[in-house]
């Protein structure tokens, strides 16, 4: 991996935002009407330029928080801003990137990064920052690429230069490394630091592999299934670069995994 | 008895040792004669077409011998280029068996109508006569061309402009899936032929009638399958388009429509195909000019050769249209793995 050396970004004084999260509730039906509680009285808040991490076991609206973050899918109860402003409808501030990359098979490499700028019709005067975010996720030589012809890294790659070209103050990432090998994962997981401490932007990550969230976060929340609620929130302090072998990482993988065996536990007896 | 039995010991055991270069030897001999094969069958249909008696009472022209050396001609040039340029030569190697078949099929049309007069006049002229009628009439074959090829263009161009609009329009809202839905299903599967009568008395001339028609039967192919693929582009395209701060028109134009082509083309394909149907028979029924009136005028004065004229005239010229279609799609689908042969 060819790592760029730090540039000067043309808005490099666009900081991370600022998310609040207050009282959400989101209840979907299921095909009979029957209420079905994904998240329940969720009170967050994200600081700017944090790096965050949401994990739990599935179906415990980790996802579904993201989702209502982006605008994507909005609450049934309480509210969300960004800097202070309410939040209705997706925007280009807030960016997001899945587990599957979804980039537009019609357009190349070069064309997809492009696509956040040829959206908000400010391309012509951008022009030059689509070069500098390919060359940011390290893809110079892949413009004229077309996403079939990339590997699952490379495209995950364009995907999250597609989403920064926009300065996002947030970027929400769902499982972003989830479909990728293990030695591409660490490779992507030590690029998304960099690029997180270079931008400055506030990160927001769904995972559910909790190394991942350990070794990427400043904190950690876990989550608890039905109803989808806040357990606990711990704060990572181990200093950046991390090491995985490091005894406090160890200690505190051990302990959020205990905590979500413990919700686990907990979930099955209510079954019982 | 012991010394045949020798003998045929003594090649048995020597062929091992000479077969595996043998073979290889032989397979590349083979390949090369297939190389000769449409030089021969080049040659025997003239020798035949010039030295057999005719049987058919037509003027013979040198139209056919002319066009058989042509052939010969150009068969030999590119079989002496294909020697110092390698892709030509496979290519030619490949092509050569069905060159030698088109060859024997005109020796066959030759033989079974001139020569032997097996098939029945006026119905079955030989390649001689089809050709001069070919070469003869070719003002009026190209007049026709054009006739039909303006019909065609403007019901063509008026009709996928129409379908694609109305199935952008179903295939993004429900509202207009609401309404023209039903019309599609109604009126859709009509031939576009059956109007004919309806068409003829209701537009003041019987161009723009044949325009209305052909407008028909490529807007209901176009309609469903943009409006179709429109509908099936994956949520997560629009998801993610959104969070770039996609506007309307960005998603509509700019991810749905190009998400969809896969489907929209195989719309203008099959509405293509339909034109085709549909200009021919409507020039038959009540446009008085281009190829399918043609083919009506020369059959009223029992011109057969001239009606295998026009039909080799149209092949070609809807061949050639569909391959433009196609080299279009290359184009615009060059991100789209396993691409439609034609």
């Amino acid at each position: 991996m060819v790592n760029p050396a730090p540039k000067p970004y043309s808005e490099a004084d666009v900081n991370g935002g600022e998310i609040n999260v207050q009282g959400i509730n989101r209840i979907f039906k299921d095909t009979e009407g029957k209420d079905i509680v994904a998240l329940e009285s969720v009170d967050l808040k994200i600081n700017p330029g944090e790096f965050i991490s949401l994990v739990g076991p599935s179906g415990c609206g980790k996802s579904t928080l993201l989702r209502l973050i982006t605008g994507l899918d909005t609450p049934t109860g309480g509210e969300l801003y960004l800097d202070g402003d309410k939040i209705n409808g997706p925007h280009h501030e807030r960016g997001l990137v899945f587990q599957d990359p979804t980039l537009f098979p019609w357009l190349n490499v070069y064309d997809n990064v492009a696509s956040g700028l040829a959206a908000r019709k400010i391309l012509k005067e951008k022009k030059y920052e689509v070069s500098e975010y390919i060359h940011l996720v390290g893809l110079e030589g892949f413009e004229k690429s077309y996403p079939h012809q990339l590997s699952g890294g490379m495209a995950q790659r364009v995907a999250l230069a597609r989403a920064l070209v926009n300065h996002p103050k947030v970027l929400l990432l769902d499982e972003p490394l989830g479909a990728l090998d293990a030695f591409t994962r660490m490779q992507m997981q030590d690029e998304l630091v960099r690029i997180w401490q270079q931008r400055g932007t506030t990160m927001i990550l769904v995972t559910h592999d909790v190394d991942e969230a350990v070794y990427l976060s400043d904190r950690i929340v876990i989550m608890t299934p039905r109803p989808g609620k806040i357990q606990e929130i711990m704060n990572v302090s181990i200093g950046r670069p991390r090491s995985r072998n490091h005894p406090d990482f160890l200690r505190l993988r051990t302990k959020i995994l205990e905590k979500l065996h413990f919700a686990k536990e907990n979930n099955l007896s209510y079954y019982i | 008895m012991s010394s045949q039995a020798a003998n045929i010991e003594e090649s048995t055991s020597l062929s091992p040792a000479l077969s595996e270069p043998a073979i290889k030897n032989k397979k590349i001999l083979d390949k090369r004669i297939v190389l000769i094969l449409p030089l021969i069958a080049l040659i025997t249909d003239l020798i035949l077409h010039l030295s057999l008696p005719n049987k058919q009472s037509f003027t013979t022209t040198k139209v056919y011998p002319s066009l058989l050396k042509a052939f010969l001609a150009a068969y030999l040039l590119v079989l002496i280029l294909s020697f110092f340029i390698k892709p030509l030569f496979t290519k030619l190697i490949e092509r050569a068996p069905l060159l030698t078949a088109v060859f024997l099929f005109l020796e066959l049309w030759d033989i079974v109508t001139l020569k032997l007069k097996l098939l029945p006049l006026p119905y079955f002229p030989g390649p001689d006569k089809v050709l001069n009628s070919l070469t003869a009439d070719w003002q009026l074959l190209g007049v026709s061309v054009l006739y039909s090829l303006r019909l065609l263009v403007v019901g063509y161009a008026i009709g996928s402009i129409l379908g694609l609009t109305a199935g952008i329009l179903m295939g993004w809202s429900k509202k207009w899936n609401y309404w023209i839905g039903p019309l599609l299903k109604v009126i859709g599967p009509i031939p576009a032929t059956a109007w004919i009568p309806i068409a003829m008395t209701i537009f003041p001339t019987s161009f723009w009638a044949s325009v209305f028609l052909i407008t028909l039967a490529v807007w209901f192919p176009v309609t469903m399958m943009t409006s179709s693929g429109i509908a099936n582009v994956r949520n997560a395209f629009f998801e993610v388009a959104r969070t770039l701060g996609a506007d309307r028109k960005y998603l509509i134009f700019r991810v749905a429509v190009p998400a969809a082509f896969p489907m929209i083309f195989i719309g203008l394909f099959m509405g293509l195909g339909a034109s085709f149907l549909t200009l021919i028979v409507s020039e038959m029924l009540g446009v008085k000019a281009g190829l399918g009136w043609y083919i009506n005028w020369a059959q009223g004065w029992a011109e057969y050769s001239k009606v295998y004229a026009a039909l080799i005239v149209i092949g070609v010229i809807f061949s050639s249209l569909i391959t433009l279609l196609f080299k279009i799609k290359d184009r615009v689908l060059i991100w789209q793995r396993g691409l439609i042969k034609w």
